[in-house]
């Protein structure tokens, strides 16, 4: 058994709540919301009734055959969570918290978002709870995710456009968190990604683990057995830890998080925390982080906007020192190239960020022959079409036949 | 013992509430900082919170964030920021407390830094996102090598951690006007007062209130009822605004300002 973490949220030497004092009252608060919402049946009531109806639960484990073939080796099968309302796995926790904010009497939402789609959730359900809402994105990610930041409009957010740093996730959460001390009586931070201070991971892993659990009874259902391996893209690693935490006690069950390789393996040309960064502490937790010898937070490069964050969430680094998850870094080239071969191969166009994970999979399937492969597909590619085409020039008009 | 509490005493027999700044180190570059310090101390500030620059100040406002940007590209580290500690207390007396981040003092090491910091003549240490949940080995340290831990306490702390944060402060505690980011205000924050009177009921320490106090009036206000009152980010506004060589004598005269006021107040 692998020890669950300690009461003040630690795992192992990881986590914890390094946040200014104005902060660690409001976050001891909410710990006890958590607490005494999580033991409340009433609450996984309305929170299953809405992930059902609402969300599109349970999303279906689907067997990729022609891309299996293509690759030849190991059965793959997509954990569609891509097909979600609001098109990624961000609205299964979006929807816990919202109902925990209602519940602790708060009327504001606010929240960080990267490639859009953690603001796109949060957008949607502050309009269904009739919360005002804010939104803030680094600038340089809102001109990569244009439609995305439309989107939110459309749902009656505002959209704040960060322009320190390198504007991009990491500027928008200290700026989230500039917003949570100033308006902290009546504003939830509805954190994205199993990272922040404590209870936010544990609180977030705990609203994704149904990805998971679902997982571990459908290739049940339909393999008889457990699977060999499950891939997920990590970010600040939230889709990867609802993944993995139901099969964390499965020891034949390798737990494999994609980072970004980016450009290169240089500092500030990628994300990949576990094998450019060192411990250290960033927005409120201590866990793997990319950062210069003066102690300097690193720049960081993705081609996926979601998985350009310099921490890493920090279970996922325990999980790495204990040696029960492994952790390898995909490119962006790699991942455009699997993103384009699942879409011709299975009429599936995934999220760049999940992309990361079926690359990684597809370079160890055919040396996997008779093993079960799981991709947790955490999101749909619809907003990434502007990257594709910027990327992918051949299938532009000029290339088209025309009669 | 450091600096700090023969400061307090002294501001105590004077029957005046001290005057602190809070200074970006290396804004606008590593050089200039000891001057604009000693401009500081000639204008009546007691005592000095050199900041050191993090490049993801989450609880910092606009000009102390840009402050932090002007002076991480022009080359400052906490290397460099001890360097010019130990420069201005060739010269100086004045209690220099170190103020930044969490994560560039891990990278350097805390053991060093507590180490390097004595030999530098620096007095106390406070690091803005470091609660004392999280501390223990950080306060073993600085009390190793004889230097104070300053905590801060702000008006969302619950009264159990109000307590915890006297029981782990040394040489004074310093309290949150206000909920929010560094930066100046309007008016002073009706939370201040009863900040301070539940403070005064947990621990003899010194109170130091900082975060919005902008001018002159704002410090006499605070100054009535705190044992010291901080200037940041009016003082690094000054900073960003004037390049000249006239800067130091405009600090001299706006630490004055504050300091006259706080004079006036409380004499």
């Amino acid at each position: 058994m692998i020890p669950e973490s300690d009461s003040r949220g630690h795992f192992g030497p990881y986590g914890g709540r390094y946040v200014p004092e104005i902060l660690m009252s409001p976050l001891e608060e909410l710990e006890q919301s958590w607490e005494e919402a999580r033991r409340d049946p009433a609450f996984h009531s309305e929170l299953n009734e809405l992930l059902e109806t609402y969300a599109g639960r349970p999303t279906p484990l689907y067997f990729a055959r022609r891309l299996s073939q293509e690759a030849g080796g190991a059965r793959i099968y997509l954990k569609r969570e891509d097909l979600l309302h609001t098109g990624a796995h961000k609205i299964n926790n979006c929807l816990g918290q919202v109902l925990l904010a209602r519940r602790t009497g708060k009327t504001r939402i606010i929240a960080e978002t990267g490639a859009g789609q953690h603001g796109v959730a949060t957008a949607t359900v502050a309009a269904l709870f009739g919360m005002e809402c804010v939104i803030y994105m680094g600038k340089e990610d809102m001109r990569r995710q244009q439609l995305n930041v439309f989107r939110m409009r459309l749902l009656g957010a505002t959209v704040v456009g960060v322009s320190s740093g390198s504007r991009t996730l990491k500027d928008a959460i200290s700026e989230a968190m500039r917003d949570w001390v100033t308006n902290v009586s009546n504003t939830h931070y509805l954190l994205g990604s199993a990272v922040g201070a404590h209870p936010y991971p544990l609180m977030v892993r705990d609203f994704q683990k149904v990805i998971g659990e679902e997982t571990r009874r459908q290739v049940m259902e339909r393999e008889g057995r457990l699977p060999d391996a499950v891939f997920a893209c990590v970010g600040g690693g939230s889709n990867a830890i609802g993944m993995f935490y139901p099969f964390i006690n499965d020891e034949g069950v390798r737990l494999v998080g994609v980072e970004a390789g980016g450009r290169s393996s240089a500092l500030g040309e990628h994300a990949a925390r576990f094998s450019g960064g060192l411990p250290g502490v960033l927005h409120g937790a201590r866990s793997y982080l990319l950062q210069d010898s003066d102690g300097q937070i690193s720049l960081t490069h993705s081609i996926s906007a979601g998985l350009d964050y310099a921490l890493v969430g920090p279970e996922h680094a325990w999980l790495h020192d204990r040696g029960r998850a492994e952790y390898v870094p995909v490119t962006d080239t790699e991942a455009l190239d699997a993103a384009r071969k699942l879409s011709r191969m299975e009429g599936i166009i995934p999220a760049l960020e999940s992309s990361h994970a079926v690359a990684e999979a597809l370079r160890r399937a055919p040396a996997a022959r008779d093993s079960v492969f799981v991709v947790n597909l955490s999101g749909r590619g619809d907003k990434d079409m502007d990257i594709f085409r910027e990327n992918l020039k051949e299938l532009d008009d000029a290339n088209s036949p025309s009669i | 013992m450091t600096r700090i509490p023969p400061l307090f005493e002294r501001l105590k027999q004077e029957n005046r509430s001290g005057l602190i700044a809070y200074i970006t180190a290396g804004d606008p570059c590593p050089e200039r900082t000891p001057s604009l310090i000693a401009a500081l101390e000639e204008g009546g500030v007691d005592m000095v919170e050199l900041g050191v620059p993090f490049s993801d100040p989450v609880a910092d406002g606009p000009v102390i964030q840009r402050a932090s940007q002007r002076a991480l590209r022009a080359g400052t580290s906490l290397a460099r920021v001890l360097d010019i500690a130990a420069e201005v207390r060739r010269r100086s007396s004045i209690p220099i407390v170190l103020f930044t981040y969490l994560n560039p003092v891990l990278r350097y090491g805390i053991e060093k830094l507590g180490r390097d910091a004595v030999e530098r003549g620096i007095d106390g240490c406070l690091l803005t996102d470091l609660s004392v949940d999280e501390a223990a080995s950080q306060i073993e340290t600085m009390r190793r090598f004889d230097l104070d831990t300053i905590f801060l306490a702000a008006p969302t702390s619950s009264a159990k951690r109000c307590k915890l944060i006297a029981e782990h402060s040394t040489g004074f505690v310093y309290l949150v006007s206000r909920t929010g980011v560094t930066g100046e205000k309007d008016s002073v924050s009706s939370t201040v007062a009863p900040l301070v009177a539940s403070m005064r009921a947990l621990t003899s320490l010194p109170l130091a209130v900082g975060f919005g106090i902008s001018k002159p009036e704002h410090a006499a206000e605070v100054g009535a009822i705190a044992d010291a009152v901080i200037i940041g980010s009016a003082f690094m506004r000054t900073i960003e605004q004037h390049r000249d060589d006239a800067l130091e004598q405009r600090l001299t005269v706006q630490a004055r300002g504050f300091r006259d006021a706080l004079f006036r107040r409380t004499a």
